[in-house]
């Protein structure tokens, strides 16, 4: 593929000189925002090839994850979150449902916003992909193996999990900053006495052993509204920081009454200096209640537990712990390069970007360059932190990543554009327009030490004409721009699932050799498996029927089954027995009032029907696994409630 | 230099020898939806394949056609096979010891025939698999048998299957022929 790829490109380069010999307007071909070259031939993965890169896009309103490859754009897979997803089952089988349990009650849906991959000094590592749930606050962890969601947290005493869930240097720990500050623990006040009742939280949260994800603690803050995040890494390693707006703390009408302040801040914490607090008991024990949710691949089950309690931080009584430094207006993106020297901040209603440095802040801490306090967080003067200024020239940045050339991108929302620009002369050196309204911007590893510089997605807010029209709704617009050269090149447009408001991108050799083909039977400790498909058989339990049955191409055992009653509560555990590659097998019932199955070779997956007439009721596999796919099926008999059919089943009788 | 055709038969018994570590034969299933392919190793003492489960995923495919499941623990020469092995060792080391011109030819005419005997057995089962199909398989069709090749390729329905032998099987071989160096290279004089 290189090989050609280098033919066609200078292919085109002989033709572009060719011509351009010939005519001067040749030349202006490389004004268009495509350029010059062959962008086909960039971003063509010819059949049967690999792209180079995963990219990891979130479906914001449809609570999901997408995965897309890079260079091609092209769609993988749809990977259900915060949000049933009746494709696979998920939260619609009995296995998954808990994992969307809440102190709320079952939610079938969350605003999924920035995927964060996990990391290993600094670099991201591809074994976890974690992700915000931006409504009922909560943070997922997907994993890479399986590329399933298996593990939700909800996050106490939070309103609106936005600044979240970016990861420290080693995935010591994910954050969770409240995006609307709410009563600190919840209760009933006017809505007026805002400035008195509401207060914001910042989480931290252990993320980095599976299946016991927590809230270590919390940092009880102002009640402004707190955006995004990120860690320091390398010499600010132990450092994170979150961007605030509302630093007026208003309660209503907040597109004027939050854009006042010139400056909000951001929040700088010491996370090294809450653990040593949180060490020595420094810290209050205050009520919650929350749910943790861990999906076992070894039971191929969720179980679902409420917690109580959280460990509470508060800043006046733990010098050091957090600081302030103010930023121009209403900052957005807090972004730290790959050296993590520097913090640069967008502030969204202004054209400047904001850079701190880390180096000045910690001498202005030392030299407590400090402009009064807040709640007792020192704020630190502005001109102690800050380190330059970008002056764009363009409208309303908000979100900065790296390439690991010396260089950042940032992209701007009202002027609709990204803009390339040097780290340490703050210079502009680059800008490319956006089709439309570009919200956040990924290069692979763009916010790690090592960036792989060479591709820029832009997820665009707004489409348009982009696209052949489908109606009122239009599939969001991202935008591949070749990044490898002096200026950016737009390569590709592709549509996106949902609203993605971040990514992640990752090379994909670092993936792709540990993604999972099969589960093991011999691993599947699922309660109501079946591992042989001579065990299987039909129990009744009061009005409860379990039907114990197996698939494998091409049938169900058993596939006749009689002594079901209206009124019972049939469940059907289904392990498929296969242990080959991409041959799942679905299961679906007529009438069932829920999703069809869709098992994974050695997984055991459970549906709940509850038979409401009598009949002969057939059921079906729905994944097309074989030449005899249409002949995998099966029929349920279905008796009065009152009637003595006995139960029995067989297969091939 | 009058030590070289005992070195030689030495190597011929461990090159024997190694079949107790080593895969005899291969047959490897290409297909479509099998780009990687799917294959098979025949032990002297049982059958594996390349992922745990290659024998439940040939099962699958073959069930299709009719062809009999294949269980190792019901094929008599994978319980049997591993004392003929150990025999033949056996009895090269003798030769080995006594280091006589004939007993180095005897070995290798009785080993070279048991191994033929073996490769005999072994089309044996592949004629027996390949024809003997089920009288209720889903898919029939009309003269079509599924023998995989003694050696070689050849095309079964939608797979190309490939039979030759594995790394215990070439060794095996190299040490037969080495048996017979040691009869060839044996000096004339020196007869004991
Ligand atoms: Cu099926």
């Amino acid at each position: 593929m290189k090989k050609s790829g280098k033919i066609l490109s200078f292919l085109a380069l002989a033709g572009f000189l060719f011509y351009g010999c010939q005519n001067n307007a040749g030349q202006k071909a490389t004004t268009t925002p495509i350029g010059n070259g062959d962008a086909a031939s960039q971003v063509y993965v010819p059949p049967g090839e690999h792209d180079e890169f995963y990219a990891f896009l979130s479906g914001g309103f449809s609570g999901q994850v997408t995965v897309y490859g890079l260079p091609s754009g092209r769609l993988f897979k749809i990977i259900p979150v915060f949000s049933q997803d009746a494709e696979k089952a998920w939260g619609y089988n009995e296995e998954t449902k808990p994992m969307l349990e809440t102190s709320f009650g079952f939610i079938p849906w969350d605003d999924a916003h920035h995927p964060e991959l996990s990391q290993t000094n600094g670099v991201p590592d591809g074994r976890w992909l974690f992700i915000n749930g931006n409504n009922t606050p909560r943070v997922a962890r997907i994993d890479l193996g399986t590329f399933e969601t298996t593990e939700i947290l909800e996050i106490p005493n939070s309103g609106g999990n936005h600044s979240s869930p970016f990861t420290t240097e080693n995935s010591e720990y994910i954050v969770a900053g409240t995006r609307f500050s709410v009563p600190y623990p919840q209760t009933d006040v006017a809505i007026n006495s805002y400035k008195e009742n509401f207060k914001g939280a910042l989480s931290f949260i252990k993320a980095d052993e599976p299946g016991s994800m927590d809230v270590s603690f919390q940092i009880l803050v102002p009640g402004y509204d707190y955006d995004l995040a990120h860690s320091g890494k390398g010499k600010s390693h132990g450092w994170t920081f979150f961007t605030s707006y509302n630093t007026e703390e208003s309660h209503t009408l907040k597109e004027v009454n939050a854009s006042q302040n010139d400056k909000d801040f951001i929040a700088a914490i010491n996370w090294k200096k809450a653990e040593e607090y949180i060490a020595a008991g420094n810290f209050k024990e205050m009520p919650a209640r929350y749910a943790h949710n861990y999906y076992n691949e070894e039971t191929h089950m969720a179980t679902s537990e409420m917690k109580e309690n959280v460990k509470v931080l508060i800043p006046s009584e733990c010098p050091g712990l957090i600081y302030y430094l103010p930023t121009p207006k209403s900052p957005h993106g807090v972004d730290v390069d790959p050296t993590g020297s520097y913090i640069v901040g967008a502030g969204k209603l202004s054209a400047d970007i904001t850079v701190h440095s880390f180096d000045k802040m910690i001498a202005a801490i030392e030299s407590q360059a400090f402009d009064g306090e807040i709640d007792g967080i020192p704020v630190l003067k502005f001109d102690a932190v800050v380190e330059g200024a970008v002056q764009s020239g363009g409208l309303g940045p908000l979100h900065t990543e790296f390439d690991g050339n010396g260089y950042a991108y940032t992209t701007f929302f009202i002027s609709s554009e990204v803009v390339k620009w040097k780290i340490g002369t703050w210079e502009v050196v680059d800008r490319v327009p956006c089709y439309y309204s570009v919200g956040h911007l990924m290069i692979p590893g763009g916010d790690s030490k090592k960036p792989w510089g060479k591709y820029l997605v832009a997820m665009n807010k707004i489409t348009k004409d982009r696209y052949l029209p489908t109606g009122p709704e239009l599939a969001h617009s991202a935008q591949l721009y070749d990044i490898s050269g002096d200026k950016m090149k737009l390569i590709l447009d592709f549509p996106t699932m949902g609203e993605p408001h971040y990514a992640q991108g990752i090379a994909a050799d670092v993936i792709k050799d540990r993604s999972k083909k099969i589960y093991p039977l011999e691993e599947n400790h699922h309660p109501h498996a079946t591992l042989k498909e001579d065990q299987v058989r039909v129990e009744r339990n009061g009005n409860e029927v379990h039907i114990y049955m197996t698939c494998i191409r091409s049938h169900f055992a058993p596939d006749n089954i009689e002594g079901v009653k209206v009124g019972d509560k049939v469940y059907l555990h289904v392990t498929n027995l296969e242990q080959d590659w991409d041959t799942p097998h679905g299961v679906s019932i007529m009438g069932a009032n829920t999703s069809e199955l869709l098992i994974m070779p050695g997984q055991t997956e459970t549906l709940l029907w509850e038979p409401k007439f009598e009949g002969v009721i057939p059921f079906y596999c729905t994944d097309f696994c074989s030449a005899l796919h249409q002949e995998m099926q099966g029929y349920i008999r279905v008796s009065a409630a009152d009637a003595n059919t006995e139960l029995s089943w067989s297969l091939g009788e | 230099m009058k030590q070289l055709p005992r070195l030689f038969m030495l190597l011929a018994v461990l090159l024997t020898m190694q079949l107790f570590l080593f895969p005899m034969w291969s047959i490897t299933l290409v297909a479509p939806q099998y780009p990687d392919g799917i294959t098979m190793f025949i032990w002297i003492d049982r059958i594996t394949g390349d992922t745990e489960y290659t024998l439940q995923n040939i099962n699958i495919l073959n069930h299709y056609v009719g062809m009999k499941y294949i269980e190792p623990d019901s094929i008599p020469e994978l319980q049997y096979f591993k004392y003929v092995v150990l025999a033949i060792s056996l009895l090269g080391m003798g030769a080995l010891i006594a280091n006589r011109k004939y007993l180095y030819l005897s070995w290798f005419i009785l080993v070279a025939l048991l191994g033929a005997l073996g490769i005999y057995d072994f089309y044996l089962w592949e004629y027996d698999y390949g024809h003997n199909l089920s009288e209720t398989a889903p898919i029939k069709i009309p003269g079509m048998v599924y023998q995989p090749p003694l050696i070689g390729t050849k095309m079964l329905l939608n797979f190309e299957a490939t039979s030759l032998p594995a790394t215990g099987g070439w060794l095996f071989g190299t040490g037969l022929m080495l048996s017979l160096v040691a009869f060839l290279t044996y000096p004339k004089t020196s007869r004991r």
